[in-house]
C-alpha cells in the first residue's frame, strides 16, 4: 500500500475503535498476553459511557492489579490484600450517590478475604465486585490459588492440586449467588472478541444496577488467563483455559434481577 | 453550661461521636466496650444527625471501613478492646501510611490472649510505638474520666484531620464502665458534602471536573520515592511532638517524688498523693493526656529541678516507665508499680510502692 493510501484511510469518519480517556496512557505493568488488561479497559468504558467519570470511586485490590490505579483515570484507593469490599461498603455508605467498586484477584478476593467478600455480599452492599480469576496467585510468582484447578501445578502444588491435601477449588462466585444480598452474578472472559463483548455487556448491566439503586451486590467474575504464572504462551494459556478453566468454571450469567437462572 | 447527664464511660463516649458531627461508626462488639455499638444503634444517629452505624463482620472488616471512609475525607469512628485493636493492625499501619484521619478507641482489657474482660494499661507499647508494621505513630489521647470520654472525641477528630493522621483514645474497662457525670458539648453539625469536597481536595469522593483524579494508597515499589514519603511522614511526627503534647500537673511545685501515670491510674494516684502528702511526703502527679507525643521535655525539665524520683504508675509489667527512664536519662530514680492482668491497684499499694522503690532507698 502507498503512503497516500494510509492516509486517505487515517480519518476521523474511519474511526473503528477509540481508547477511553478513563484509561491513563501509562504503559499496562501487566505481562503481554494477561487479561487484566481488557478487563481494566472495559470497565473504564462502561463508566465513561454512563457519564460517571466524576463520581466513581474504585478500589484496587493486592495482587498484580495492585497497581490498578495507574491505569484507571478515575478517583481510586489501594486496599489491604482482601479488605475491597470493605473500604466499598464504607464509601458506598457514606456516598450512596456514587459509583462505587472493586477490582480483585481470585486469591484477594476467596482466600485473604473470603469474610469481607461473603458479608459485602450477604448486607447488599449497592456495588459492583469485579472478580478475576485466573487460577493463580499471579503476583507473587504463581503459587496456589482457592480456584486452581484438581490436578493444576503451581509453585506450591508442584505436582498438581491434590484434593485430599488442599481441597477443592472453590467457585465463590456460585456461592455468593446463593446469598439474598447479591442482585446480578455473571461469569464472564475477556480471551476472544466476542468474549470482550459479552463481559462488557454484563459489566454495564452490573454499573447500570447500581445507578438504579438495585436491591443488592452486582459482582461479575472474568475468567482470566495468567499466561506467565501458567507457564504457557498466551495463545496457549488461552486454549488451556477454554478446555479446562471453562468447563469447571462455566460462563453466563448465574443470577440476574435477583432470581438464580442458572 | 452543656447537658448534665449520669452515663457510663462508654455511654458517653458514644453520645460525643453523634455530637461531634461523625459521618460513620463501624464496629464489632467485645466486651468492655460494647455499649458504644448499642449506644449508637438504639440512638438511631442515621435520624439525628445522618450519621452511618454499621455492624462489621470482624475488627479487620471494621479498620478497613474506616481506611475506605476516612480516605473520602468523612469523619469515621470504630470502638474495640483489646484483642479486637490488635485484628486492627494491618489496617492502621495502611491508614498511617496513606495518611488518612480516622479515630479508633481501646477500651483496654486484661491480656494477653483473650485475656480477661477487667481494666489494663497493658497495650501501652501496641498503642504509642507504631502496632503494625513500618514506621508510623498514632496519636494516642489517655481519658481518666467519663467527662474526657466526651470531650476527647471532637479533640481527637480535630487532631486527625489537622495532621491527616490516625488518632487514638486509649482508655480501659474502668473508665469505660464506669458511670459519672458529665457535661456533653453541643452538637457540632456534620459537614456538607461539598464542604468535605472543598475542605480536603486530597480525598477520593469523585474525580473533580476537569480535574485530576486522587489516589489514595500507602504503595510506592521505588525505595527512592518510598524513602522520601518516610521522611515526610517522620516530620510530620516532629511537628506533633513539638506541638501536640498534653499534659496536667498535681502538686508538682515543691515535689520531691512525682508519680507518672494516665487514665484509670492517675485516679488512683491522685488518691495516694493525698495519703502521702498527709504523713508529710511531697509527692506530685504527672497526668499524661497525650500518651504519644509523649512530654519528655516535661519530665526532663523536673529531674533537673531536683526531683529526687519518679514512680511510674500504670496496670501493666512496666511500659510507659521505659518512656519516663528515657526522658530522665539515669539522672534520678525511676521505678514502676503496677498491677497485672486486669487487676486494680489500690492508692495504699502505690503509696507503699514509693516509699519501697524511690524513697526507702
Ligand atoms: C496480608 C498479606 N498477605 C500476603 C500478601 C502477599 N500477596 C500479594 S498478592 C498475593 C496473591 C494475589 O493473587 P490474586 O489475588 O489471585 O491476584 P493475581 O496476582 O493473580 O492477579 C499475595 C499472597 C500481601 N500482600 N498481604
Ligand atoms: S503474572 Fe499472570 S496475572 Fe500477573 S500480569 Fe502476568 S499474566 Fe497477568
Amino acid at each position: 500500500m502507498s503512503e497516500i493510501a494510509i492516509k486517505d484511510i487515517i480519518k476521523t469518519e474511519n474511526l473503528v475503535y477509540k481508547k477511553t480517556k478513563l484509561m491513563t496512557d501509562k504503559p499496562l505493568s501487566y505481562c503481554p498476553g494477561c487479561g487484566h488488561g481488557t478487563a481494566h479497559r472495559l470497565i473504564m468504558e462502561v463508566i465513561e459511557e454512563l457519564g460517571k467519570e466524576n463520581d466513581t470511586i474504585g478500589i484496587a485490590p493486592v495482587g498484580c492489579s495492585v497497581l490498578a490505579y495507574e491505569f484507571m483515570n478515575v478517583d481510586m484507593q489501594e486496599a489491604a490484600h482482601g479488605r475491597a469490599p470493605a473500604l466499598a461498603t464504607a464509601i458506598k455508605r457514606l456516598w450512596p450517590d456514587k459509583v462505587v467498586f472493586t477490582y480483585q484477584g481470585d486469591g484477594d478476593l476467596a482466600a485473604i478475604g473470603t469474610a469481607e467478600t461473603i458479608h459485602a455480599c450477604n448486607r447488599g452492599e449497592k456495588i459492583v465486585i469485579i472478580f478475576i480469576n485466573n487460577g493463580i496467585y499471579g503476583m507473587t510468582g504463581g503459587q496456589m490459588a482457592p480456584t486452581t484447578l484438581v490436578g493444576m501445578k503451581t509453585s506450591t502444588s508442584p505436582y498438581g492440586r491434590d484434593v485430599s491435601l488442599m481441597g477443592n477449588p472453590l467457585k465463590i462466585t456460585e456461592l455468593v449467588a446463593q446469598l439474598p444480598g447479591t442482585y446480578f452474578v455473571s461469569r464472564q472472559a475477556v480471551h476472544t472478541p466476542s468474549a470482550v463483548r459479552k463481559a462488557k455487556k454484563a459489566i454495564r448491566k452490573a454499573f447500570q444496577n447500581q445507578l438504579d439503586d438495585a436491591p443488592g451486590i452486582n459482582f461479575v467474575e472474568v475468567v482470566s488467563n495468567c499466561n506467565s504464572g501458567w507457564k504457557m504462551t498466551p495463545v496457549d494459556s488461552n486454549i488451556w483455559m477454554e478446555e479446562n478453566m471453562f468447563p469447571y468454571y462455566p460462563l453466563g450469567d448465574i443470577k440476574v434481577d435477583g432470581e438464580i437462572i442458572k | 453550661m452543656g447537658e448534665l447527664r449520669l452515663m457510663k464511660g462508654n455511654e458517653a463516649l458514644a453520645e460525643a461521636i453523634i455530637r461531634a458531627g461523625a459521618d460513620g461508626y463501624f464496629g464489632y462488639p467485645i466486651t468492655p466496650q460494647s455499649e458504644v455499638i448499642e449506644y449508637l444503634t438504639a440512638e438511631k444517629p442515621q435520624e439525628r444527625t445522618g450519621m452511618v452505624v454499621l455492624q462489621a463482620e470482624s475488627e479487620v472488616a471494621s479498620i478497613n471501613m474506616l481506611y475506605g471512609g476516612g480516605a473520602t475525607g468523612k469523619k469515621v469512628v470504630t470502638s474495640s478492646s483489646s484483642p479486637g485493636i490488635s485484628l486492627m493492625q494491618e489496617g492502621l499501619s495502611y491508614i498511617a501510611g496513606a495518611e488518612i484521619p480516622v479515630l479508633v478507641v481501646n477500651v483496654v482489657r486484661g491480656g494477653p490472649g483473650l485475656g480477661d474482660i477487667q481494666p489494663a494499661q497493658s497495650d501501652y507499647f501496641q498503642s504509642t510505638k507504631g502496632g503494625g508494621h513500618g514506621d508510623y505513630r498514632l496519636i494516642v489521647l489517655a481519658p481518666s474520666s467519663v467527662q474526657e470520654m466526651s470531650d476527647f472525641v471532637p479533640v481527637a477528630f480535630d487532631l486527625a484531620f489537622k495532621y491527616r493522621n490516625p488518632v487514638m483514645i486509649l482508655s480501659d474497662g474502668a473508665i469505660g464502665q464506669m458511670m459519672e457525670k458529665v457535661e456533653l458539648f453541643d452538637t457540632i453539625p456534620r459537614l456538607t458534602d461539598e464542604e468535605v469536597k472543598e475542605r480536603y481536595p486530597w480525598a477520593t469522593n469523585g474525580k473533580p471536573k476537569g480535574g485530576e483524579r486522587r489516589i489514595i494508597t500507602s504503595l510506592d515499589l521505588d525505595p527512592a520515592k518510598m524513602e522520601e514519603h518516610n521522611r515526610h511522614l517522620q516530620e510530620k511526627y516532629r511537628k506533633i511532638e513539638e506541638n501536640e503534647v498534653r499534659y496536667e500537673e498535681f502538686q508538682c511545685d515543691d515535689a520531691e517524688y512525682i508519680l507518672v501515670a494516665y487514665g484509670s491510674s492517675a485516679r488512683i494516684a491522685q488518691k495516694a498523693i493525698q495519703l502521702l502528702r498527709e504523713k508529710g511526703v511531697k509527692v506530685g502527679l504527672l497526668r499524661l493526656i497525650t500518651l504519644w507525643p509523649f512530654p519528655y521535655k516535661r519530665i526532663e525539665e523536673l529531674a533537673a529541678k531536683g526531683v529526687k524520683g519518679f514512680l511510674a504508675v500504670e496496670m501493666s509489667a512496666g511500659q510507659m516507665v521505659e518512656d519516663v527512664q528515657l526522658a530522665v536519662n539515669g539522672k534520678v530514680k525511676v521505678a514502676h508499680f503496677g498491677r497485672l492482668g486486669g487487676i486494680v491497684h489500690s492508692p495504699e499499694e502505690v503509696v507503699e510502692a514509693l516509699e519501697q522503690k524511690i524513697i526507702g532507698e
